[in-house]
């Protein structure tokens, strides 16, 4: 697309946006989606689509209107889009920044985690529950809920917790329980599923605030739409600053709800390329002996399935059972993906990428190195995209930062020193913890 | 409902297998619950025999998913189990082929399974022939009624997206079992009534599988809002001993399902190192208390009604 044709007075304009509302009716993404759950859980679902219909769709009660203010002044947002000038003379291309990790807490997870949190408020409900695996979406949530004066639990696998100390003792300092899963292998899939398990017995008086666009329906579309508000930022950011809008976008992407609040309000901008960065891993190859897979590449790898509520792309063995998938950072670490991304790949819209974790920590080094800013491992996926597919993009390519890295100082130094990495600091002393 | 007719006779037409509608026809059936290849494969044939011989009318068997989100921590820990030891949906029709009892086989197991199976074959056939791999449930549902399995339960698959599983039991002559809540009533209720076949299983309160000592009201209540469907009602959920079994029978229940009671026997046989035997023997004594119950409370609920 040339400057000429995208700078005109028109940029910008949008008369129909059937993308940017997909999936609100019915909760189906082409064969993806749906609501495989327990029976159980049905009523809360349908009680829960109900509050999704009303208050974030229709604003009833002036429910957007509060969640919009308090993201501002609890949360900071409008959040800047930033150009980085290093990198732009590097790939000789402008860069732009959505910097979600100035975001309260470091990263894009406020978002989803506030809306959810006030909902429940809405929908008149006493407790909040919630899975997470690297702790941003239980720092997230235990933020919110002190914020809004909730009593809330996290469930999060007994070696995430050995993992990520900082973040439990965080979500602790805001008062939240954290509670230990030690059934499985302890990590994000088995803390969704006792998170599930939770909500079976205690949906009437508890909402369980689902950290990605996974789960059933209504969660991907609700989940979007509470992180949309980066890309309808980023878009008129965009337009303001080029007068454009971005050849590009580029978001890292696990579960997906960074990745789909970047694209959400672009998808129906059909010259606007969109790239999700997933985890490459060591190695895109699997064990299905060990039923492992070295990468959580669902979207670049995964088969069709049934997971966690939906219908979507998973890292399977040949039975259908779920693999354990592995990443350099913890946040990406999941066999699944969000219905829509699974569709919208399918579909050709989004083109998804994996970047080993090699790439990644050079990414992370880079980033710190030249621009000033430490970007969490999930984060720097989309960074080393840039530098090993920079000749493929265009003149405008707008990057999601979706969250801040001091929480993975301790992993990257210890990744770091197992390579060797161009300008990479020796930390060699830090090694074992700082 | 469309399905439903007016005069419901005495043998009502409720599924597609005919010995899971004998099993429910004459006195309360009592339906055991476990899963296959907890902890070996060998060990867990002794125990579903011994299930058997304690007066099982159906049994439920369960082939493990990795992550079983309908299940309380007992459940789930079988299911680690059993994968641990090897257990795959090809491992679990060959058990079913070997076993030799009279009860009918009930398959329990979550839709990605059933899903997937045979998905590896067709998509390099797909790749072959330039079709699209059609996964779907009905290679699953083949390969089960060719191992001689009557019927499924499949937690998380609602009535919404069942039709294509549905169908493929009409097929193959299978029932497709669907559970009802305490919290299921007016459309979505009729909807799974509308599919049910063999039983329903009546999930007697809110939460997870997993056994408890008392009886829940909600079983009650349940029992009441399904009084008019013909289908015979089974119910399952913390049912642990004899005169649970005999207060739910009482309360207007078809049947009895129970799992976790009996999941916890073969735990602490495995916690207790013991032999094989002992543990099918614990089993065999359980399943006769819970059958005994049930018929209790069968003779007492129609003894009622013969003196009104």
């Amino acid at each position: 697309m040339s400057e000429t044709e995208s700078s005109t007075s028109e940029v910008g304009e949008l008369s129909r946006r059937p993308g940017r509302e997909r999936g609100r009716e019915d909760g189906k993404f082409g064969r993806y989606g749906g609501q495989y759950v327990p029976e159980a859980l049905m009523p809360a679902i349908e009680e829960l689509t109900d509050a999704y219909e009303r208050y974030v769709l229709e604003n009833e009660d002036g429910f957007m209107d509060e969640l919009r203010e308090r993201l501002a002044d609890f949360g900071g947002r409008p959040i800047p889009l930033q150009r980085a000038d290093r990198l732009s003379e590097r790939y000789d291309t402008d860069v732009y920044l959505k910097r979600e990790d100035l975001l309260h807490g470091g990263a894009h997870k406020l978002n989803n985690a506030l809306g959810q949190v006030l909902l429940a408020k809405y929908m008149g409900k006493e407790r909040i529950i919630a899975e997470t695996g690297a702790g941003q979406h239980g720092t997230a949530t235990a933020m919110a809920a002190a914020h809004l004066d909730m009593p809330c639990e996290i469930y999060m696998g007994e070696r995430d917790i050995n993992r990520q100390r900082p973040n439990v003792f965080r979500m602790k300092l805001n008062g939240s329980e954290v509670n230990p899963v030690t059934a499985g292998r302890g990590t994000l899939k088995e803390a969704i599923s006792e998170t599930m398990r939770d909500w079976a017995t205690t949906v009437e008086n508890t909402h369980y605030v689902i950290g990605s666009i996974v789960g059933p329906h209504p969660f991907p579309v609700m989940v979007r739409d509470f992180q949309a508000v980066i890309s309808e930022e980023a878009r008129a950011q965009t337009i303001e600053k080029t007068g454009a809008l971005p050849t590009d976008v580029v978001a890292c992407a696990g579960g997906g709800s960074n990745t789909m609040g970047t694209f959400a309000a672009f998808v129906d901008d059909e010259e606007v390329a969109l790239h999700a960065v997933e985890a490459g891993g060591s190695t895109l190859e699997v064990d299905e002996e060990a039923g492992v897979a070295p990468n959580s590449a669902s979207l670049f790898t995964g088969e069709e399935g049934v997971l966690h509520g939906a219908r979507t792309k998973l890292l399977q063995d040949s039975d259908g059972q779920i693999m354990e998938s592995h990443s350099i950072s913890s946040g990406l670490d999941y066999a699944g993906v969000g219905p829509e991304l699974a569709y919208l790949v399918d579909e050709g819209r989004v083109n998804p990428v994996a970047v080993d974790d090699d790439v990644a920590l050079e990414g992370f080094h880079r980033l710190s190195r030249t621009e000033g800013i430490i970007p969490a491992l999930e984060t720097a996926h989309a960074f080393g995209f840039l530098e090993e597919h920079h000749e493929e993009l265009g003149e405008r390519v707008v990057v999601n930062v979706s969250g801040r890295g001091d929480k993975d100082l301790d992993a990257a130094i210890e990744e770091t020193d197992k390579r060797d990495i161009d300008e990479a600091p020796d930390m060699s002393m830090f090694t074992g913890g700082i | 409902m469309a399905e439903r007719t007016a005069e419901s006779t005495a043998k009502p037409e409720t599924g597609n297998s005919a010995a899971i509608a004998e099993a429910f026809a004459d006195g309360p059936a009592y339906v055991p619950y476990l899963a296959v290849g907890d902890p070996s494969y060998e060990a867990s044939l002794e125990y579903v025999r011994a299930l058997d011989r304690g007066g099982a009318d159906v049994i439920e068997l369960g082939l493990p998913f990795s992550e079983p989100i309908a299940e309380g921590p007992t459940i789930q820990g079988a299911l680690v189990r059993s994968l641990d030891g090897g257990m795959t949906p090809d491992r679990f029709f060959a058990f079913a082929e070997e076993l030799d009892v009279d009860a009918p086989l009930v398959c329990m197991t979550y839709y990605n399974l059933i899903y997937q199976y045979g998905s590896g074959e067709a998509r390099s056939a797909s790749e072959a022939t330039g079709d699209t791999a059609s996964g779907g449930p009905r290679r699953f549902v083949e390969r089960a009624a060719a191992a001689g399995i009557q019927g499924l339960v499949v937690p998380d698959l609602p009535a919404e997206e069942a039709d294509p599983l549905r169908e493929a039991c009409d097929e193959f002559g299978l029932d497709l079992v669907f559970i009802v809540a305490p919290t299921t009533v007016g459309d979505r209720l009729d909807r799974i009534m509308g599919r049910v076949s063999g039983y329903v299983y009546v999930q007697a309160r809110l939460g997870t599988t997993g056994a408890r000592d008392d009886v829940s009201e909600q079983t009650t209540e349940s029992l009441d809002r399904l009084a008019e469907y013909d289908v015979p009602k089974a119910v399952g959920f913390g049912i642990s001993a004899g005169e649970h079994a005999e207060r739910i029978v009482a309360g207007g229940a078809d049947g009895i399902i129970v799992g976790s009671a009996l999941v916890d026997i073969v735990a602490g046989g495995v916690e207790e190192d013991l032999p094989t035997d002992e543990v099918a023997d614990r089993l065999e004594a359980l399943s006769r208390e819970l059958k005994e119950g049930a018929e209790r409370g069968h003779a007492a609920r129609v003894g009622a009604a013969e003196s009104r």
